[in-house]
């Protein structure tokens, strides 16, 4: 009887130990929006939780991949929609507009301001710290192809990657934390 | 600790995050534990009133030792021991 119960106990711990070791301290986060405010938090959040010795993966997708664009970058072989596309959209993360009380851009610029005057990191500086701190971007295949952006022209980015729903998935299984912004 | 305490405290480091708004302070203070040994002492400078709170907070999470804040009239200085 009492073997069985320690077989049992055993069995128990290796489970438990399964469970803590698959919820890692990790977070993941589609980043969805291409908005300056929401990308701003999204880093914010990221860089903290790097500080916090956490895994952090970062999914880029749709609007916000315009933000990760190199302004120097081009490439050649793009049709009229995708032309089009890269037009309309802002070109890097410094030409991102706030969701709120842009005004054609008046806001924007006093909101830039303002972060300045308070010593809050420009969302270039945040972008750039957090490479430095092995926070992961992922960017979707998917988005990329419907707005002909390609790898070849965002911005320099250690081991940044493309990839497709079932990276998320399965990185936010095993995350503690998951948001979408 | 007491204020008195932590102010016969000798820091192995100082980061002087002054003027830095959130997250600053907090990335710099993750940027430098890197720099000190275990045991070793470290001093947090910051204006940023949040700062009160997210460092406790951080040490508590990361198994460091908070040991207290010495407030100067425009700025806090943040006392922490490294696990």
């Amino acid at each position: 009887m009492d073997l069985l119960l320690n077989e049992q106990i055993e069995e128990l711990k290796k489970k438990v130990e399964a469970l803590e070791k698959g919820t890692e301290e990790q977070i993941s986060m589609v980043v969805f929006s291409g908005d300056l405010d929401k990308l701003l938090a999204a880093m914010i959040i990221a860089t903290g939780a790097a500080a916090y010795d956490m895994k952090v993966k970062l999914f880029f997708t749709f609007w916000a991949i315009a933000a990760l664009r190199d302004p120097a970058k081009t490439v050649k072989g793009k049709n009229f929609m995708e032309i089009m596309f890269g037009w309309m959209l802002p070109k890097g993360s410094g030409k991102t507009t706030l969701s709120k009380m842009n005004m054609g851009g008046m806001g924007t610029s006093m909101m830039k301001g303002i972060m300045k005057k308070h010593n809050v990191a420009s969302l270039q500086e945040m972008i750039t710290t957090a490479g430095e701190l092995g926070v992961e971007i992922a960017l979707c295949e998917m988005s990329m192809n419907l707005m002909g952006f390609k790898k070849e022209e965002m911005i320099d980015y250690p081991g940044m990657t493309v990839c497709g729903v079932a990276t998320f998935l399965s990185d936010a299984s095993e995350s503690k934390i998951q948001l979408f912004i | 600790m007491t204020t008195d305490e932590l102010k016969q405290l000798t820091s192995n480091k100082i980061v002087d995050a002054r003027g830095t708004a959130c997250p600053g302070p907090l990335l710099a203070a993750k940027k430098a534990i890197g720099e000190i040994a275990s045991g070793e002492i470290m001093e947090i400078y910051s204006s940023d009133e949040g700062t009160k709170n997210d460092i406790p907070r951080w040490c508590q999470k990361m198994s460091h030792e908070f040991l207290g804040i010495v407030e100067e009239p425009s700025y806090s200085r943040l006392f922490l021991r490294k696990a």
